[in-house]
């Protein structure tokens, strides 16, 4: 497991959750502990040096694992994507990117695709709404998957909200270097998911939730920001 | 973030009239293209859309090759070619042979380029009077505005603005009907095309094997424009080749549709030297005049270079949500959206406007619904790296810098990053004593609350568990 740095300081019950998914399907996870961060902020700040030397522990804490399984389509997306551009002047490093980019998996599609499991017994009372996240979207193209999971959970009910697909503003460092407009994308999003009468956006990022919550918390909005495996765990 | 003007950007966020008019505008073209893309309508847009880039990228990588086939076919038909390396080279073409010609009035359609390079007010400076014609253009004309978007230069006005712009500018009394706007434009510019001496286009495609420049529109004053006056000139950059006239059906099918959701614009013009003996209408004079104002310096990098393929459909600002937010006239150059916040830093320099690179959240919506592919995330990335590195040469932005740099230290030194973000949790009372000292924490509280830092992480977590299973 790859828990990613927000949920392992900021939501560490999503990895939590995940553990629990991924052990009732009777995998042996393992948590490499030197694991941190896979680099992202330095590169889309413009300093794929700084990225690069990240990127570089990545390699060595995950060099053994047979399946890297992530809570995070942007984090799984910097590793299968991005590692190709940092270490495109590094031979070496660019093929151990390679041999270990097909090992990454974001949660929802291992789920579908190596376990083969879409209904996970979980049972959630709840009207919930699901926001795309970008890089999980359109750089690894996963719309349907975490729709067909949450639509397997009892008691729940997936209301779709207008733009799901538009960006939720968080964008990393753009958060805090265009505050306002960051704001206002999110705000944009929250007006969407308010309209759905949805007591809970779920989302597979954390990081976009960290964005929405923000809001939804300074607005004193009655939903609940949830990442998929939160609700995959929930009995 | 400094450099860019937040002052203007808070002023487009609270502007509630504005925002509407900038939502509900970009909506409907996204919409309408929606709909005129979907797998019904057009099965093989994604084949199309991959055919475009190639068509492109094969002309781009041979661009001196198109350009002299196009200029000897534009020779052929009567036409001539006239290459300007910048705007003072354009004007000075049109100023001579405005004066050989004794012209005093120009009629101008729509065209980005010649607002590229501040076409009209050159003009002005010499007593030459150059009319926009496209009834958005002729609108900002008026307003002494420059266009809030590539394809709808008046996205951002709405019909009681054009009242008060028609009133003051042309002494008619305040109308707010759209139909009768449209009536008090048309009587204004047909005494204009009855006068003008000279006809001024842009160009959305320059055919290289027939030497004709093809222009597209849904107003019809392109055709008046190239029909009118005794002569016609084109103005378009050297992007905008493609090498035959059967490419025309992947990129006609593609620019409408994309641009507006048309399958085709009202007109499609090919215009292709003067008139001829025995034909009825058309110009005793052609010209097209090849633009070069920086764009070769975009050919000596093999990947930003396909910010070339740019058939300026506009379909990038109309998707990009930080577009929605802040408009067209808080972008520093005509080019706004996603498509000018990649070419602008190319064409004048990253260090010119350094935060435009970083006005994204790299949503990717601008990739996904690009006609030619561009990979403007991509090509964002590589112009972030490229101030930031331009900054350290310069000897600026050390704090962030250094920031950086400490933290890859101490994502790639684990017992490190665990304790510091136990120190973290463990000062976390502090934080709102610390908060407004500290930019980027003052930056994201200005709009949310800060997440708080587990007690236990997930480190902690599992290490409790190991120990205790």
């Amino acid at each position: 497991m790859f828990v990613t740095c927000i949920v392992d300081q900021v939501f560490p019950q999503v990895g939590i959750a995940m553990t629990q998914v991924l052990e009732q399907l009777g995998y042996q996870v393992d948590f490499p502990r030197g694991q941190t961060c896979c680099g992202q902020p330095a590169f889309n700040s413009g300093y794929p040096g700084e990225a690069a030397t990240v990127a570089r522990h990545f390699l060595d804490v995950f060099r053994d694992a047979e399946f890297i399984v992530a809570p995070s389509g942007s984090c799984a997306a910097m590793i299968e994507h991005h590692y190709e551009d940092i270490f495109a002047n590094n031979r070496k490093l660019l093929e151990r990117a390679r041999a270990l980019a097909p090992r990454v998996w974001e949660f929802s599609r291992f789920l579908l695709e190596v376990a083969k499991v879409d209904d996970l017994g979980a049972r959630y009372d709840a009207v919930v709404t699901y926001h795309d996240s970008c890089h999980a979207l359109r750089e690894l193209h996963i719309k349907d998957g975490p729709r067909r999971l949450l639509t397997k959970v009892q008691g729940l009910t997936l209301r779709e909200m207008e733009a799901a697909e538009e960006c939720c503003g968080f964008g990393g460092t753009f958060s805090v270097k265009f505050p306002e407009v960051s704001g206002g994308m999110a705000r944009t999003k929250i007006d969407a998911i308010l309209k759905t009468e949805a007591g809970a956006v779920v989302s597979i990022d954390s990081s976009c939730l960290m964005q929405l919550k923000g809001v939804i918390d300074r607005a004193k909005l009655p939903i609940r920001t949830l990442h998929l495996a939160e609700i995959l765990a929930a009995r | 973030m400094t450099g860019a003007p937040s002052e203007t950007i808070q002023q487009t966020l609270d502007d509630p009239r504005l925002q509407l008019a900038i939502y509900s505008a970009t909506h409907r073209l996204m919409t309408h293209r929606a709909g005129a893309v979907g797998e019904d309508r057009l099965p093989d847009y994604q084949k199309l859309r991959t055919h475009a880039n190639e068509i492109k990228k094969h002309t781009i990588d041979h661009l001196d090759f198109y350009l002299e086939r196009f200029e000897s076919n534009v020779a052929a038909h009567g036409g001539k070619v006239v290459y300007c390396a910048d705007s003072q080279e354009v004007a000075d073409f049109v100023l001579s042979l405005a004066k050989e010609r004794q012209a005093r009035l120009i009629v101008k359609s729509k065209s980005m380029t010649t607002e590229e390079i501040h076409f009209n007010e050159h003009l002005e400076r010499h007593q030459l009077e150059a009319v926009e014609t496209d009834l958005g253009e002729y609108i900002l004309q008026l307003a002494h505005q420059r266009p809030y978007h590539i394809v709808a230069p008046a996205l951002h006005l709405t019909r009681y603005d054009v009242a008060e712009i028609f009133s003051k500018n042309l002494g008619v009394a305040n109308e707010v009907v759209i139909e009768k706007q449209t009536r008090i434009a048309r009587s204004a510019l047909r005494e204009k095309f009855l006068q003008a001496d000279i006809g001024v286009t842009g160009a959305n495609f320059l055919v290289a094997d027939s030497g004709a420049v093809v222009v597209v529109e849904n107003e019809g004053n392109a055709r008046l424009t190239t029909s009118a006056p005794k002569i016609h000139i084109a103005v378009a950059g050297i992007e905008k080749l493609i090498p035959r006239v059967q490419d025309l059906g992947v990129f006609l099918t593609l620019l409408g549709r994309s641009a507006t959701g048309q399958p085709l614009t009202v007109y499609t013009s090919f215009l292709s030297g003067p008139r001829r003996s025995g034909e009825v209408d058309g110009p005793d004079e052609f010209y097209v005049v090849l633009l070069d104002n920086g764009r070769t310096k975009l050919l000596a990098d093999p990947d930003k270079r396909q910010s070339l393929y740019c058939i300026r459909c506009g379909a990038c600002l109309n998707h990009c949500p930080v577009y929605r937010k802040i408009g067209g006239h808080n972008y520093p150059w005509v080019y706004s959206g996603p498509i000018g916040a990649i070419i602008t830093p190319q064409f004048h320099g990253v260090l010119k406007d350094p935060w435009l690179p970083f006005a994204s959240s790299l949503c990717g919506a601008c990739a996904e619904v690009c006609p030619v592919k561009i990979e403007i995330p991509k090509l964002l990335l590589k112009l972030r790296a490229e101030v930031t590195e331009a900054k350290r040469r310069e000897g600026a932005g050390g704090a962030e810098r250094w920031g950086f740099r400490m933290w890859a230290w101490v994502m790639s030194h684990p017992w490190i990053y665990l304790m510091l973000a136990r120190l973290g949790w463990r000062f976390s009372a502090m934080l709102p004593r610390i908060v407004p000292k500290v930019e980027p924490l003052a930056n994201w509280a200005s709009q949310r609350e800060i997440p708080e830092l587990a007690e236990t992480s997930f480190h902690g977590w599992w290490a409790r568990r190991k120990e205790t299973k």
